[in-house]
């Protein structure tokens, strides 16, 4: 399957108008605890005011051998190897030669992948233990809450990382809840242990922004008496927002222009919500929708044409089956569960072939896991959807399956050049299952990340344990 | 394709019910749950609604309906232990979801068979993830008794409820200290005041009398509980609340006891084991959701089948009502973690009949067991497994439910025929 051009041209490469920095993630944030700095007399804000810190841990040279190989891509390879050196992946094929030095391991019979993507989870933002201090996913105080972000909620102690972790989740996107209309931003984390979240954030992965549509939103604000209490009041809610933030770009570039021409210019007030809006108009931050309706998902494509911005995936969208050609012409994908419903009205549509049928008609789609428990078994969610697919009659082979779990979160995370596939230069991300992962019996026995041996189901010293479990009854087991 | 052409023979003889009253499902891998083990290539005989021979040489006689299993697997229906199938349409929508009653007076006394409704479309989908038979539970509302359970096949016919008042249900977790008024010490007092009340019942509420603890109606729905004739189910997760509940049943001879939940319950296996009392768990239930459940763990069923613990498997991580029919998937993530296959088959089909006191007519292959068959396509704990044709009560159900309905409307998106007119 070929994915359509569903983002923005200028999505990745474009520079955010506002930022002062070189745009290299990591190293920019020297002015981060500064509110402006001020270059000449033009005023921009840091775009990256909370950098990463993420160091991967040292890569050995590592060749995997006489596996059978699912590159993440629609590749499968027989007797297939894979090279590790330096945190990336060097050579993907058969015979490969071991580097001098390299740790050679027989996967004879096992099966190796690109470690699975989660584009949606709320892991850190709601940790177990699921106390009521622990509930920091939704800022349900007001429903538009473009100004939060994901990661200052993230508490880097959430067992549930290392849960996963033994699932074969190397990558994933960290989402406020769908309470508001206007979520607040996600963000995509490696799925490491970091004593600070700053330590686990993906470099130059994009911001994303959570919005949500339907049941949710007009619950809990017309539960208030107040809007929005309706699908209406949601659409009219969206709509006031994005003119906001259409006209407080527009200040802007009227004032960037102004002021690089040495007129006199004064700059607007800065507005946290509005710049979250503003860098989705600019492509640079990805919009995650959670909507479940076929008739809703369609209203929020006009409404991305009437603002100028693109969706870049619809979440849960238990409905996608029904409109699968209007997503693959619009570019959006679907990221949805295997076979969750029934909890609500718009999810009372819940099949098992949603997934196969959206791949099938055309338009880009993956699972995602919205649970702490669902997250350890993406793999499993993934072979139940596609054998009810094949019984339906739609021939999806397993090498193409595994897009779903890897290269299609990758994309609509704005990350497919860094992880999401076993191809040559990418960030070696690899599990090593025990078996064909699409059984339940397998399990994943190695994980590494940027190349680093990062779990051992047979070594107890390769199992992170956080600190939350120490001393307690059960430390060590998963 | 000849699994194919089984289901349409299927289908025709549920269009013609009364003609053909037996069946022999045969050419499959025969999972018995007795001591005749595994039949590798065996048949399944059912008349009149019951199951009357099973082997590898079983003669067909002449008349018999035959369904041919095609090499896949012949098994029991499965027996999901804890749902609320028919009690929920919509879990959100409170008009459509009769599950607890925060409201009503009344606790022991409400009966899930008043609620359910066989009609409920989520019976169907559940049917076709292989089970045929459930425990149907309440939940609590604004007393630790949630109220009385039943039990049901999942025909979706109006005699579908075959067993009312099989167990009373009750929370004594976190959740349930709360409600008791703000501690285990609350809730722990709340039931042996109940208790007091049932075996007091009726002298106990003669003229102006109330119970301590249970009005007039609860005490007396509480007394089969209290005098051990059907179980009571404590929802606990905390190894320390485990003993404490074991206590609890040993101070209240003959009560009978299950562990629904049961976090921490590897922990008190030893002592489960001893006094025979039965836990109900999500093998995949691993992370610590609560301070009840630290020690959650993917080991633990593991751990609670060496120990000799009589186990069910559920869905809880999922949920009862919609996703029961995870159960095969929950089942062989504990094979996965080291329950051997036969047990955790048996967790999702025998044992669970025998924890409610029907195990000698259903989970079992074997003469004299209810006519519940399920023919799969594959082990039934492999995920990319389904059923393909199913009895129940010995007679074929339908394999389409609203949700294939629903695929099959959508599945070919260019068909000029507008959807609402494709059926």
């Amino acid at each position: 399957m070929t994915l359509k051009a569903w983002m923005p041209a200028t999505a990745l490469a474009a520079v955010f108008a506002l930022a002062a920095c070189s745009g290299e993630t990591g190293s920019s944030g020297d002015d981060a605890a500064s509110a402006s700095s001020e270059s000449g007399d033009v005023v921009r804000y840091s775009l990256d005011p909370y950098p990463s810190t993420y160091v991967p841990r040292a890569s050995g040279v590592t060749l995997i051998q006489h596996a059978t190989v699912f590159d993440g891509v629609g590749g499968r390879i027989e007797d297939g190897d894979v090279l590790v050196e330096n945190g990336r992946i060097t050579a993907v094929g058969t015979g490969l030669e071991a580097p001098e030095g390299a740790t050679v391991i027989d996967a004879a019979g096992r099966y190796v992948t690109p470690g699975i993507i989660d584009i949606h989870s709320h892991l850190g933002d709601y940790p177990s233990p699921g106390v009521s201090a622990h509930n920091d996913g939704n800022e349900a105080t007001s429903p538009v809450t473009a100004e939060v972000w994901a990661e200052h909620s993230v508490w880097p102690q959430d067992v549930g990382f290392e849960a996963a972790l033994a699932g074969g989740v190397t990558t994933l996107s960290i989402l406020p809840g769908s309470a508001n209309l206007f979520g607040g931003r996600g963000i995509t984390l490696r799925n490491v242990a970091g004593r600070t979240v700053q330590e686990m954030k993906f470099p130059d992965a994009p911001y994303t922004l959570k919005m949500a549509c339907g049941e949710n939103p007009s619950r809990v604000y017309g539960s208030r008496g107040q809007s929005p209490a309706t699908d209406m009041g949601n659409m009219a809610g969206y709509r006031a927002a994005w003119q906001s933030a259409v006209e407080y770009r527009t200040s802007w570039t009227d004032y960037w222009a102004s002021a690089e021409a040495g007129e006199e210019a004064s700059p607007p007030s800065r507005n946290l919500e509005l710049d979250t809006l503003m860098g989705v108009l600019d492509g640079e931050i990805l919009v995650q929708m959670h909507c479940y309706r076929a008739d809703q998902m369609a209203q929020i494509i006009d409404l991305s044409h009437e603002f100028g911005y693109q969706v870049s995936a619809f979440h849960h969208a238990i409905e996608a089956y029904k409109i699968p050609d209007l997503l693959a012409e619009n570019g959006t994908c679907a990221a949805v569960w295997a076979d969750w419903g029934g909890f609500k009205m718009e999810a009372y549509d819940s099949i098992h072939e949603n997934l196969p049928m959206v791949h099938a008609g055309g338009a880009c789609a993956m699972i995602h896991s919205d649970s702490e428990s669902g997250i350890q078994r993406l793999n499993q969610e993934v072979a139940k959807a596609l054998a009810d697919g094949r019984r339906a009659g739609i021939d999806i082979s397993d090498a193409d399956a595994w897009r779903w779990l890897t290269s299609n979160p990758a994309t609509a995370l704005g990350i497919l050049d860094q992880t999401g596939s076993l191809e040559v230069g990418k960030r070696a991300d690899i599990v090593l299952w025990s078996a064909d992962p699409f059984s339940t019996y397998a399990r994943a026995d190695r994980v590494w990340i940027d190349g680093a041996l990062s779990y051992d189901r047979r070594d107890e010293d390769m199992q992170p344990v956080r600190d939350f479990m120490l001393g307690q009854p059960g430390e060590g087991d998963q | 394709m000849q699994r194919f052409i089984s289901a349409i023979a299927l289908s025709m003889a549920l269009a013609a019910p009364g003609l053909a009253q037996s069946y022999a499902v045969t050419n499959g891998r025969v999972v018995t749950n007795t001591d005749a083990g595994i039949i590798e290539s065996g048949t399944v005989l059912v008349r009149d609604g019951s199951i009357v021979a099973v082997g590898g040489d079983v003669t067909i006689p002449v008349g018999t309906t035959v369904i041919d299993a095609d090499g896949g697997w012949i098994t029991p229906g499965l027996f999901a232990p804890v749902t609320q199938l028919g009690l929920i349409e919509v879990a959100l929508e409170g008009s459509t979801n009769d599950v607890s009653a925060d409201s009503s007076p009344y606790s022991v006394a409400l009966d899930v068979a008043d609620s359910f409704n066989p009609a409920g479309m989520h019976i169907a989908s559940n049917r076709l993830g292989g089970i045929t038979r459930a425990a149907l539970y309440p939940g609590t509302g604004w007393n630790i008794f949630a109220g009385q359970g039943a039990l049901i096949d999942t025909t979706g016919s109006n005699t579908s409820l075959f067993e009312d008042a099989s167990f009373v249900f009750a929370d004594l977790s976190q959740s349930g200290a709360a409600t008791a008024g703000g501690s285990r010490s609350a809730a722990w007092t709340y039931l042996d005041a109940a208790f007091a009340d049932a075996r007091g019942y009726p002298g106990r509420f003669s003229g102006d009398h109330q119970g301590d603890a249970l009005n007039r109606y609860d005490a007396a729905a509480l007394v089969p509980v209290v005098r051990g004739r059907i179980p009571l189910v404590m929802e606990i997760d905390r190894a320390a609340d485990i003993r404490r509940a074991l206590r609890f049943r040993a101070e209240h001879a003959p009560m009978q006891l299950i562990i629904l939940g049961g976090a921490e319950a590897w922990m008190v296996a030893d002592e489960l084991a001893a006094a025979g009392v039965p836990v109900l768990i999500d093998p995949i239930r691993n992370l610590p959701s609560s301070f009840d459940a630290i020690a959650s763990t993917l080991e633990a069923a593991h751990r609670l089948q060496q120990a000799g613990v009589t186990v069910a498997y559920t869905t809880q991580t999922a949920d009862g009502y919609f996703n029961a029919r995870l159960l095969t998937q929950h089942a062989g993530n504990a094979v996965a973690h080291g329950v051997p296959w036969d047990a955790a088959f048996r967790a999702i089909t025998l044992t669970p009949a025998e924890i409610y006191g029907v195990g000698d007519r259903f989970g079992a292959l074997a003469a004299g067991y209810t006519g519940d068959v399920v023919v799969w396509d594959g082990d039934p704990l492999e995920v990319m497994s389904a059923p393909v044709a199913m009895l129940i009560n010995g007679e074929p159900t339908a394999m389409t439910s609203r949700e294939t309905q629903l695929r099959d409307r959508y599945i070919n998106i260019t068909d000029e025929t507008p959807f609402a007119y494709r059926r």
